[in-house]
């Protein structure tokens, strides 16, 4: 079959690979139908990320056709048309058993920080992902879901990963009604988070990025007020005066390792790797929200430290709150908000490429050439 | 003013934003928020198991020593290999998560691996190729100049460090390579 592989940092390209293999009872095989190139993958494609061997595949945004199942699968059969969460999780493990689906304990022996991830190096398991024609699907009868006919395909794979992160980082940040929420990111997470908190009660909301194109899309998707952080001289300040002085009740970092806006934490973490990424937007984040005020953190860092401004966040009395999205748990309320046209998750699709052109596809978005926002990769066996 | 009571600017009422924005307040009751509460025992995973069957270990697998055993499901991507997975066993044999040195020897073996695996493609018909791989020839067809200049880029103060990132290490290969076969002829 034919897969995109790691060929070392900024560097990607698409091979031919065996196929995957039933190789635990509760396995499925997924022939995939569209798969996205994520934020996250771009730590990956960096370099960034640790145990990321050469020829991995990466992927963990997706949907597709089950192929073939495990002996044990009793929820789905060959043809189902699945939706997967990008969490690989057992469902009965400690943490499963409590809801906490992107930290089971069972699926991931190479870190037991990290849960397991489809495509995303050793550290998150040693999965090869979905940018490719099929992918092993562990635990089939606990991650996938069959797509519900009413859905649409691009809209079931934004619920994979990106919407439901934002929706669940806009939920960790606690928001109650009339709060002013600062999200700093305007990727897909961002403008899924900015969308979120409107329906969470904010009464404010207020985005901030450096890429105009992508700010249009927080005016026009998520109805927010938005501010380019390169027009102000310190966008703390601004924060401040545009909120009387108190700060925001609630900041979602939605853009985490590779933040931009202070040369030297962008080059020290996410050039150099001195640090497990460059926390600008989390030090924003905890300088610009109201004291007894929640970060939320979506954004992305390595296992290594990054200099985060601990000590303001304990003077401020803030409390931070962070995970991995759990997925799965998203979808039921998602569905709802769907349904009744409240949110439209494609919304933020800007490109559609086949997989042969997964180097340019990667490339565009790192660069943010051609207003890039959200890829879809189509594979060919589709 | 952050200097008295109540917000001075009150936020527009819900009626307001109800009308501006579609869904608004579907969520305020924290109830009808899905991740609240986080830890809950009354969802049903679809799991039949108490816990899983175990995947047949064909090859050893490497673990964090974290773990008490290899976890009963685990990818079998890209075993371990060659000076860059001794290096990486060595991490995860001899170091806990809770230590710098795990994760920079397996930075390091990250990098070892990329010139152990560049170096190998050169002996196969499909040796790699930085102008295809890293997407460059692309540029043209999406806007190269219009999307970076002009529009109040802050990446563009460290956008030059990107062709030395990816070219350097092949840069520097190709001159210690150029020194070795120098020396190896002998002084003329
Ligand atoms: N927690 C999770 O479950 C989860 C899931 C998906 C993605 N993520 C992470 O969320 C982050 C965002 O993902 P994405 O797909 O939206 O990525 P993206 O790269 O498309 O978006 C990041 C945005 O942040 C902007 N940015 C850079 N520096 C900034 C700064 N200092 N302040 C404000 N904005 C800044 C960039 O211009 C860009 O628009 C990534 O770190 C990703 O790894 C986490
Ligand atoms: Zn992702
Ligand atoms: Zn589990």
């Amino acid at each position: 079959m034919k897969a995109m592989v790691y060929r070392g940092p900024y560097k990607v390209r698409v091979e031919e690979k065996p196929m995957p293999k039933i190789e635990h009872p509760n396995d499925a095989i997924v022939r995939v139908s569209l798969a996205a190139i994520c934020g996250s993958d771009l730590h990956l494609y960096h370099g960034l990320m640790t145990d990321l061997r050469i020829g991995h595949t990466f992927g963990h945004e997706f949907i597709g056709v089950v192929e073939e199942v495990g002996s044990s699968v009793r929820n789905l059969k060959r043809g189902d048309k699945v939706m997967v969460p990008f969490n690989i999780y057992c469902g009965s493990c400690f943490f499963c058993a409590r809801g906490l689906y992107s930290n089971c304990h069972n699926v991931n022996a190479n870190a037991t920080a990290v849960g397991g991830i489809y495509g995303y190096s050793h550290t998150a398991g040693g999965y090869d992902g979905a940018q490719a024609e099929y992918v092993r699907v562990p635990f089939a009868d606990v991650g996938p879901s069959v797509i519900p006919d009413w859905l649409a395909d691009e809209d079931a794979l934004m619920l994979t990963d990106a919407y439901s992160t934002g929706y669940f980082g806009a939920q960790l940040g606690d928001i109650v009604q009339g709060d002013t929420v600062v999200v700093f990111g305007a990727g897909p997470v961002g403008l899924a988070a900015a969308q979120s908190s409107w329906l969470m009660g904010a009464g404010r909301v207020l985005v901030v990025d450096h890429l105009d194109y992508r700010l249009e899309k927080a005016r026009t998707m998520a109805h927010a007020e938005t501010l380019n952080f390169v027009e102000y001289d310190d966008i703390v300040v601004e924060l401040k005066k545009q909120t009387d002085y108190i700060g925001a009740d609630v900041a979602i970092d939605a853009v985490g390792a590779e933040a931009d806006g202070n040369l030297l934490q962008h080059i020290t973490g996410s050039k150099l790797k001195l640090q497990g990424g460059s926390p600008i937007a989390l030090n924003w984040a905890i300088d610009s929200v109201r004291k007894g005020g929640t970060v939320s953190v979506m954004g992305a860092y390595g296992p290594i430290f990054s200099a985060v401004k601990f000590g303001d966040a304990v003077n401020k009395g803030l409390t931070l709150r962070m995970n991995q999205a759990p997925v799965k748990r998203q979808w039921p309320r998602l569905f709802e908000h769907i349904q009744n046209g409240y949110i439209k998750p494609s919304d933020m699709i800007t490109h559609r490429i086949p997989l042969e052109h997964i180097a340019e596809g990667y490339h565009m978005f790192s660069s943010k050439l051609d207003d890039c926002i959200k890829t879809v990769v189509v594979p060919n066996a589709a | 003013m952050a200097y008295i009571a109540d917000k001075p600017t009150p936020p527009p009422s819900a009626d307001e934003l109800r009308a501006r924005i579609p869904g608004w307040g579907a969520d305020v009751d924290p109830k009808d928020r899905p991740a609240f509460p986080r830890e809950r025992r009354d969802l049903d995973s679809g799991a039949h198991w108490n816990f899983p069957d175990r995947q047949p270990e064909i090859v050893p697998r490497e673990r964090s020593i974290e773990h008490k055993f290899v976890t009963p499901v685990f990818g079998t991507a890209q075993p371990l290999a060659g000076l860059s997975g001794a290096i990486r066993r060595y991490a995860y044999a001899r170091f806990s998560e809770g230590r710098a040195a795990h994760w920079l020897l397996l930075l390091a073996g990250d990098r070892v691996d990329a010139m152990e695996s560049h170096a190998r493609s050169l002996l196969t018909l499909h040796p790699d190729n930085p102008v295809t791989e890293t997407g460059i020839l692309s540029e043209f067809r999406r806007h190269p100049i219009r999307s970076r200049f002009g529009r109040n880029r802050a990446d563009l103060s460290h956008t030059w460090l990107d062709p030395i990132l990816v070219a350097g290490p092949w840069l520097l290969g190709g001159w210690v390579a150029v020194k070795v076969l120098r020396r190896l002829r002998g002084p003329r």
